[in-house]
Order: C-alpha cells, then sequence, then structure tokens
C-alpha cells in the first residue's frame, strides 16, 4: 500500500500547542499543502500574528517572522516590496485582523499588495482567555461578554472578506468553514487560488476560515463543529466573493 | 575623500540624499510636518533607481513595513516627526527584540500632544532611554548640520547594521527645513553580509525571526545579550565635539541646534576674555557621559543648554563628578534659545564660581 | 484494500475523525497517550477502510497517514 494522504512537506513533526479540536491543525495543514503544491517552501517567508498561531513558526518549514499585534500586512507589504521574487503570507486570527490591526488590513489591500493573507475566524480571542473579539456574534458570551454581546454596547460582528471584496485593490477574496470534510477541502481550493494568485501576480488574496475554538466556546470538539454550521455560517455566509481574471498591474 | 564640490540643500532633502547613498533603496513613510520634504524626496528619487516607496496609511504601518524590509535583509527606513515617532515605539521595542537594523527619522517637532510644528529637543528622553516597552536602546545621533544630516544618514545605516539595532537620527525643525551647503561622500558605502536575513529556506533550515521567548531563562538571556550589545556600542560608538574646553573654567553642554545656538555665545564669551568650552554629544546613545567625567575632574561648572525643560541635563548630571555645578538653561514648546541669552546665562553662572 | 496510520502520542482525542468515519472505525481508547489524551485507534478488522481520507482531512493534529 502506498500513503494517500500524509503531512505535507511544508511542516514539521512537532506536536502542534492547539487545543484538542481547534481548528488552527488544519488551516496549517492547508497552508502547507499550497506551499508544497506549488514548490515555493524554500522562497516562502511567513508573517506570523501575535494570538494563538503566534509560535506557527514551531511548526512550518519556511522561514517565519513574528509581527507586532495586527500588523502583519504592513510587515508583509514591506517584505514583498523589498523582495518581489519571495512568496509571502501573513496569517492572522481574529483580533489580530479585525481589530486591532484594521488599518492595515484595509490599506494592504487597498494598494493590492501582491501577499496572500490567511485569516483565522473563531469568533473570540483565543491565546489570551476568550475575551470578545470584533466578530463575536451577537449573543455570544466571551470573558468581556459575560452576558452575551450586545447590540446597543458592543455593536454587530464584522464581516471581514464582505469588506475587503468592496475595495477595488483586492484580486481574490473568499471565505470557507473548517467544519465538514467537503468544507474543508473547499476552503483548500481557496487556499490554493490564494498562493496562485501570488505566484502569477495577480494581487492581494485573501482567505477567511470559520474555525473552531472548543476552549473558549465552552463546548467540545464535536459541538464546536455543529456550531460553525448552526451559527458561524449563518452569519457570515461561506463563498468567494472576488475573484479577478486580470491583474491591475501593468 | 570627494571632490569638494558644495552644493546648497535643505537638511531634509540632505537625510534624504544621504540614505540612498547609504543603499537604502526601501523607504516607507507617513506625512507630518516638519519632516513632508524626506518623504516627498524619496518617493521623486527611489522609482527612478529602482527602489520602493510606500505612503503607509499611518506611522505603526511605516515602521513594521520597515521592520518586514529589514528583516529580508535589505537597507530600509522611515522618517517622521514626534507624535509619530511615539506612534512607533511599538515597532521599534519589536526591532530592538529581534536585532533588526533600520534607520529612523526623528524630526522634532514641540510637544506634548498635538504641540506645534517648531523646532524642540523634547523627544530626548524617548529617543535615548529606550522609548517603547522592555529594556533596550536606539542607537541615537544627533546631527548640529545640514552637513551632518547628510553624514549621520549614512552613518546611522552603518552602526544599525553593525550592532542589528534600530538607529535614529534625531533631528528637528530647524534642521530639517535650513538649507546649507553641503559636500556628498563619493566613496562607495559598503554593506555588510546578513547571515541572518530571511530570504526564504533555500538549502537551508528555516529560519525565524522573533521576540517571544516562552522558555524558562531564555528571555532573561536574551536580555543580557542585548545589554552586551549596548555596552559594546559604549565601548566603540561615542562620538562628540568639543571647543575651547582645554583651559575653559565652564563648559557649555548642548546636542544638536542648541549647540549651534551655544557656540555663538561660546565664541561671544571668549572674546571677552571667560575662559568658557562647548561640549557637544554626537551620540546621544552611547552618550558620551566617560569623557563628561574626565572634563568635571577639573572643570566644575557645566551650563546644559536645550530646547526642553531639562532632559540632556539629567544624563550630565549622573557622568559629572559629585563636587561639580550642572546648570540648566531651556525652552521648551517651539521656543528658540537666543545666543545672548545663553550668554548671559554663561556670565551669569561664570561669576558664580 | 486500504488502511490508515494514527500517530498516538500527537492525537488529542478530540474525536472529530470518529464521527467522519463512514464506516465507524475509529474509536476512542480509555488509556492516554504521552501528552495525556485519550487517543483515538482505527479499529477494522474485517478490512473495511476504502481509504477515503474524511479522517485525515478533519484532523487537526495531522497525525492521521492514509495508504491504499
Amino acid at each position: 500500500m502506498k500513503p494517500v494522504f500524509s503531512k505535507p512537506k511544508a511542516l514539521n513533526d512537532a506536536v502542534m500547542h492547539y487545543c484538542p479540536g481547534c481548528g488552527h491543525g488544519v488551516v496549517h495543514r492547508l497552508v502547507g499543502e499550497a506551499l508544497d503544491h506549488f514548490d515555493i517552501l524554500d522562497r516562502t517567508v511567513g508573517v506570523a500574528p501575535v494570538g494563538c498561531a503566534v509560535l506557527m513558526y514551531d511548526y512550518f518549514n519556511c522561514d517565519i517572522i513574528e509581527a507586532p499585534h495586527g500588523r502583519p500586512p504592513a510587515v508583509a507589504t514591506g517584505m514583498k516590496r523589498s523582495r518581489p521574487d519571495l512568496i509571502i503570507f501573513a496569517y492572522q486570527g481574529d483580533g489580530d485582523l479585525a481589530s486591532i490591526g484594521l488599518a492595515e488590513i484595509v490599506h494592504a489591500a487597498n494598494r493590492g499588495e501582491n501577499v496572500t493573507v490567511i485569516f483565522v475566524n473563531n469568533t473570540v480571542y483565543g491565546m489570551t482567555g476568550g475575551q470578545m473579539a470584533p466578530t463575536t456574534l451577537l449573543g455570544q458570551q466571551t470573558t468581556t461578554s459575560p452576558y452575551g454581546r450586545n447590540l446597543n454596547t458592543d455593536g454587530y460582528p464584522i464581516r471581514m472578506a464582505e469588506m475587503l471584496a468592496t475595495l477595488e485593490g483586492t484580486s481574490y477574496v473568499a471565505r470557507h468553514a473548517i467544519d465538514t470534510p467537503a468544507n474543508i477541502l473547499r476552503a483548500r481550493k481557496s487556499i490554493f487560488r490564494a498562493f496562485e494568485m501570488q505566484v502569477k501576480d495577480m494581487g492581494f488574496s485573501f482567505v477567511e476560515l470559520l474555525t473552531t475554538c472548543p476552549t473558549n466556546w465552552g463546548m467540545s470538539s464535536r459541538e464546536s463543529i455543529r456550531r460553525i454550521k448552526e451559527e458561524l455560517i449563518p452569519y457570515f455566509p461561506l463563498g468567494v466573493f472576488k475573484e479577478k481574471e486580470v491583474a491591475d498591474y501593468i | 575623500m570627494s571632490s569638494g564640490k558644495r552644493i546648497l540643500v535643505k537638511g531634509n532633502d540632505a537625510i534624504g540624499m544621504g540614505a540612498i547613498k547609504a543603499g537604502c533603496r526601501f523607504y516607507f513613510g507617513y506625512p507630518i510636518t516638519p519632516q513632508n520634504e524626506i518623504p516627498e524626496f524619496m518617493s521623486r528619487e527611489l522609482p527612478k533607481i529602482g527602489g520602493e516607496f510606500v505612503q503607509a496609511e499611518s506611522e505603526l504601518a511605516s515602521i513594521n513595513m520597515v521592520l518586514g524590509a529589514s528583516a529580508l535583509g535589505v537597507r530600509s527606513m522611515t522618517s517622521s516627526s514626534s507624535p509619530g515617532i511615539s506612534l512607533m515605539q511599538e515597532g521599534l521595542s519589536y526591532m530592538a527584540g529581534q536585532e533588526l537594523p533600520a534607520v529612523v527619522i526623528n524630526v522634532v517637532r514641540c510637544g506634548p500632544g498635538l504641540g506645534g510644528i517648531a523646532a524642540s529637543q523634547g523627544d530626548y528622553f524617548q529617543a535615548v532611554k529606550g522609548g517603547g516597552h522592555g529594556d533596550y536602546h536606539l542607537i541615537v545621533l544627533a546631527p548640529a548640520s545640514v552637513q551632518e544630516m547628510y553624514d549621520h544618514t549614512i552613518l546611522a545605516f552603518d552602526l544599525a547594521d553593525r550592532y542589528r539595532n534600530p538607529a535614529m537620527v534625531l533631528a528637528d525643525a530647524i534642521l530639517g527645513q535650513m538649507q546649507e551647503p553641503i559636500v556628498e561622500r563619493e566613496e562607495e558605502v559598503q554593506e555588510p553580509r546578513k547571515p541572518w536575513a530571511l530570504t526564504g529556506a533555500k538549502g537551508r533550515p528555516a529560519r525565524h525571526i522573533k521576540s517571544l521567548l516562552l522558555k524558562e531563562g531564555e528571555l532573561e538571556s536574551h536580555n543580557r545579550l542585548l545589554q552586551e550589545k549596548y555596552r559594546e556600542v559604549q565601548k566603540h560608538e561615542i562620538r562628540y565635539n568639543e571647543l575651547e574646553v582645554e583651559d575653559a573654567e565652564l563648559v557649555v553642554a548642548a546636542f544638536g541646534t542648541s549647540a549651534r545656538i551655544a557656540r555663538t555665545a561660546v565664541s561671544k564669551a571668549r572674546s571677552e576674555g571667560l575662559k568658557v568650552g562647548l561640549f557637544r554629544p554626537v551620540t546621544l546613545f552611547p552618550f558620551p557621559g566617560e569623557r563628561l567625567r574626565v572634563l568635571s575632574a577639573r572643570v566644575k561648572n557645566f551650563l546644559v543648554v536645550e530646547m526642553n525643560t531639562g532632559q540632556m541635563v539629567e544624563d550630565v548630571r549622573l557622568n559629572v563628578s559629585g563636587d561639580a555645578s550642572v546648570f540648566f538653561y531651556g525652552r521648551p514648546g517651539g521656543a528658540i534659545p537666543t545666543p545672548m541669552e545663553v550668554y548671559e546665562r554663561i556670565v551669569k553662572h561664570y561669576k558664580e564660581q | 484494500m486500504a488502511t490508515i496510520k494514527i500517530e498516538r502520542d500527537k492525537c488529542k482525542g478530540c474525536v472529530l475523525c470518529v464521527d467522519v468515519c463512514p464506516y465507524g472505525l475509529i474509536c476512542q481508547e480509555k488509556a492516554i497517550n504521552d501528552q495525556g489524551y485519550q487517543y483515538v485507534v482505527l479499529e477494522d478488522p474485517d478490512g473495511r477502510c476504502t481509504g477515503c481520507t474524511l479522517c485525515a482531512v478533519v484532523c487537526p493534529d495531522i497525525c492521521i497517514e492514509v495508504f491504499k
């Protein structure tokens, strides 16, 4: 028998620190498979966020830098502008990207920087212990919204993919869910497409992934997977929101 | 060596010229008065020589773009003025922790807050004591002429690379806006190899640049290494200028624009027979404290002149011997001390001996 | 003829693989692994695994390899 499914070469053998059932591992694998597929591992530099995924450099076999909280798109901009031959990807959580780093993501997207941003949205601050995120759903209890997110005091959850898709500068914007095998395979396809856009100099690519945080949701892995379908997807619809066929670059 | 051809240049433009001479091809910045000529110069000149100019969305973004470019091993820089530099402190702390070189220009204006656009030296503490969170230092150069705006920018790139540490040129609105003749450097600037840079892990293990050190004792060791590096900087990179200190009974200590003003006052005092000298720190970090200590074995009166309410004066007091008197004259909030005011202070304290 | 190999000590017992296996061939053990988790194992005495890879696709710890 031959292996038909193995860990991508882009990832090493370390045991990941993520909690049981956390979606980061699957997203890491999909990114790793994309780096393998396009044979770009040895010319890729990743930008790690502040949050649970800050330790991603312990798992990827490519060069990685750690950016200040929310600044990965700016760091990625500085990198891609100075070495356009390298493949640059930023990996960010919802607090990092949609809260403290909102200006950085919007402007990197608007400039059409030829980088790939992987956005992991689990509707909560994971590493700091489950506080309210800009993507926390209305009514969702977190350690800083103990009575549930309140529309009157906290506002609505932000839909990043839709927001970025409105910018002329973005080339590829999609949202997928890391829950069922079918949805994970769709996410894989989009992540591949996002890296392909960069390889082909097509401009800014962005994939948002709805993932679980069983620990901070106070749920089992199974319940968390169900929550994605029952609560997250109705508010954060899945799909490819934008896909340019031709690059804006002259 | 140079042909000696003098050209008339504005201070801010001299910084851009120095940066390009130093091999900087990547500039990231956000507009703020009184340094706008720097991004304007870079946006005009860099595309001509294969460089990149990005007008960032904020100073937060600027410094992080510099962080990214620097991590790949290229020379890059940003410039701003006081309120913008405050926003950069986060990135500067990360870069110091990650040991990334870069050059940051601060054309200081007056504060606190939005303050005003006139010249000030109110950012001395922020520049030389770290500025952001954690135990770290920037290398800080204090030009006092347009020629030095050019020279110090080149030097800042060299020192930043040599010590893998951000370097700041601490100028001010007067130095940025005034025009003076300068002579451009002719010999090529040598850039060191950067075996630590992220270049893609082709043919080598993956490399990581980080400042999060969670293993027991790891961060303490890292901090000790950083301090060791700062001691090396203090050992090798102290620069200062002196004028007539040999027989001086009173020494005026001032940096940057204040030193220019003080120089006129010192000359006037000398012409009237007062034994007065001038001591100008060129590097603010490393601070030439040892030289002050040596001087203070003989000179017992120091007058520190600053365009603030007294910042460098603290470092002077820390370094001179216990029986020396340190007087201070400063004007904050964009007010500029006149040579006459400084002269009067010299006379007053000279007589108090 | 297909099978899977589960790296016991990387498994965190989230059991997402258990739920997606079309034939219910993956079970959680009572025993714990080096990390302290009740890991999962393949129980396939009749050789019913088809190598569909669904278990590996959902595994957050990337500790399932599939052979065909």
